[in-house]
């Protein structure tokens, strides 16, 4: 059975707890949270406000200047409701330096210099305000890797990475994020016109039912294929999640010394606290 | 005879012995003013549960003259008690280990028998496993200690009900897992689980398990009584640190077994006749 649906109180409240105490016992009391608009990163910063106390959650928007104007807006309803503080730097002059030294430069490049740009704010911004970054990346996109690589990937702690798109729906609607963010279609806004769904070639509904029986429920391909998935479509999504491993793992050290930190040199980082 | 029983669920420092030592004494002042008899701490609730390679360094002696051991057996003058830690042995083994401390004394030492090494476990790697199910004897009657993956094998509760164990104390440092129904996953499977062995060996089942995170892994509380009759006699809350306190009436084992002589009927020489016939096929 096929059964995504989450308790959202029960959720909330371990998500709550675990943004608390995680950047508590780091030593902060405050977070920053790149607001781009969209669903993820709206449920991770009333998650992160509900936890520390709005006052304490610095939204930071980042647009560029292909970036929709409705996305600023959203991000703005958010911060309005939430009544927390708030920075809007446009990455536009950060970033076009670089894109046009390469006329002929691919979305795919540009997507990741804008992604890699915001990072660079975001971890600025933690610091000026003494918050740790609160990651806005959701298990779909972590699995799949549709995500840049110290980009957008890039957080002290995620509290959402456990959760399917459609399972952050859910959270969303109990959080009360706006139903105009929570009902547009899912973009990285890297360029006009741009949607996940578009970009990835299937929905967020169908990969998600497949990856929780690939990943959570461990069917082999040909269940998921005799549970009425199509075996092109399994074997893509598998082969999207196996090349992207490197996405989701510390760079491998070579092993030369005796003891060799990620093999055998094993702390969790709460080490201590 | 009435058993005033305390089962503490706490979060824990990891690797912070001194911390962690710290509140299990005040822990221990504020239910010995509650009249507690007995309280009981989760699983390595010394050292905290994702030690990996701080396993050595957390590592203690259940001995008189032990830093750590020392303070928690004067507190025993005053209550018994169950702590959870880091066994190391004579040979330099390392155990996740429970003790039953009382009257100043270390009544008795379990070493953890199963070390899960499967999904968010990876016990055995770091720790030796213990090879022993034993029953000992308390001010109360006859108990026994369970950790954690112990108790989800049957065979470990059973040993110790044959072996005379008329109150189990299970400590547990249990990761939440699942988010579809009314409390975290994992909680639901423990709690039916420990309702069972209470209500199959009518004898008293007590749980404590750990609260708090360690990085992502979240402890979910929720201590647990039952009695001979599979009843829920106590129940602490989730998630946050908390003392439940549940007064056991030990007159309940001899009222419940004159009811269902479970245990009058037991065949265990039957158990050890088809074990061995199996073993010898295997």
């Amino acid at each position: 059975m096929i059964d995504l649906s989450i308790n959202t109180s029960l959720v909330r409240n371990l998500l709550v707890r675990f943004v608390k105490t995680e950047i508590t016992r780091a030593g902060y009391s405050r977070a920053v949270v790149n607001l781009s608009g969209g669903l993820d990163s709206a449920v991770s910063i009333v998650l992160a406000a509900e936890a520390l106390g709005a006052q304490n959650v610095l939204a930071v928007r980042l647009p560029y200047k292909t970036s929709a104007p409705d996305s600023l807006e959203h991000a703005q309803m958010l911060i309005e409701q939430l009544d927390c503080p708030s920075v809007t730097i446009p990455i536009t002059e950060m970033v076009d330096p670089l894109i046009d030294r390469e006329p002929e430069m691919s979305q795919i490049r540009k997507g990741n210099i804008m992604a890699r740009a915001r990072m660079i704010v975001a971890y600025d911004q933690s610091e000026a305000f003494k918050g740790l970054v609160v990651g806005t990346g959701n298990k779909t996109e972590i699995l799949l890797g549709y995500t840049t690589l110290f980009g957008d990937s890039a957080c002290a702690i995620n509290p959402i990475g456990d959760l399917y798109k459609t399972q952050l729906r859910q959270l969303a609607r109990a959080l009360d994020v706006p139903a105009v963010i929570i009902e547009k279609a899912p973009t990285a806004d890297l360029w006009q016109g741009q949607t996940d769904e578009g970009e990835l070639g299937f929905t967020y509904e169908e990969v998600d039912k497949l990856l929780y029986l690939l990943v959570d429920q461990r069917y082999s391909p040909q269940e998921c294929v005799e549970a009425g998935f199509d075996e092109k479509f399994v074997r893509s999504v598998i082969e999207r999640v196996r090349c992207n491993q490197y996405k989701r793992v510390m760079p491998p050290v070579a092993k030369i010394s005796s003891r060799t930190v990620s093999y055998d040199f094993l702390y969790l980082r709460d080490w201590g606290t | 005879m009435r058993l005033n029983l305390a089962l503490a669920q706490i979060n824990t420092k990891l690797g912070n012995v001194e911390a962690n030592l710290e509140k299990h004494l005040a822990l221990a002042k504020e239910a010995h003013a509650q009249n507690a008899d007995l309280l009981v701490f989760p699983e390595l609730s010394l050292t905290g549960y994702v030690l990996q390679d701080l396993v050595p360094t957390v590592a203690c002696r259940p001995l008189e003259d032990d830093p750590v051991f020392k303070p928690l057996l004067k507190a025993s003058r005053d209550l018994d008690l169950v702590v959870g830690f880091v066994d190391e042995d004579a040979r330099h083994r390392f155990y996740i280990a429970a003790a039953y401390l009382a009257r100043g004394e270390v009544v008795h030492v379990h070493h953890k028998v199963h070390l899960p090494t499967y999904t968010i476990f990876d016990e055995r790697r770091f720790l030796a496993a213990g090879n022993s199910f034993r029953a000992f004897d308390t001010r109360f009657g006859r108990a026994g200690i369970l950790i954690c993956e112990d108790f989800w094998h049957a065979s470990s509760p059973y040993l110790l009900w044959l072996d005379g164990a008329d109150i189990l104390l299970m400590t547990s440092a249990s990761p939440g897992r699942g988010v579809t129904d009314e409390h975290i996953g994992s909680s639901e499977w423990v709690e039916t689980v420990h309702k069972a062995y209470a209500g199959l060996f009518t004898i008293f089942v007590a749980h404590a398990n750990r609260v708090g995170f360690e990085d992502g892994l979240n402890f979910w509380g929720g201590a647990t009584a039952y009695d001979p009759d599979g009843r829920l006699i106590a129940k602490g809350p989730y998630d946050e640190e908390a003392i439940t306190y549940a007064e056991l009436d030990l007159g309940q084992l001899r009222r419940t077994r004159a009811r269902l002589p479970l245990l009058r009927d037991e065949q265990a020489g039957l158990v050890q006749r088809e074990l061995k016939r199996i073993l010898r096929n295997d």
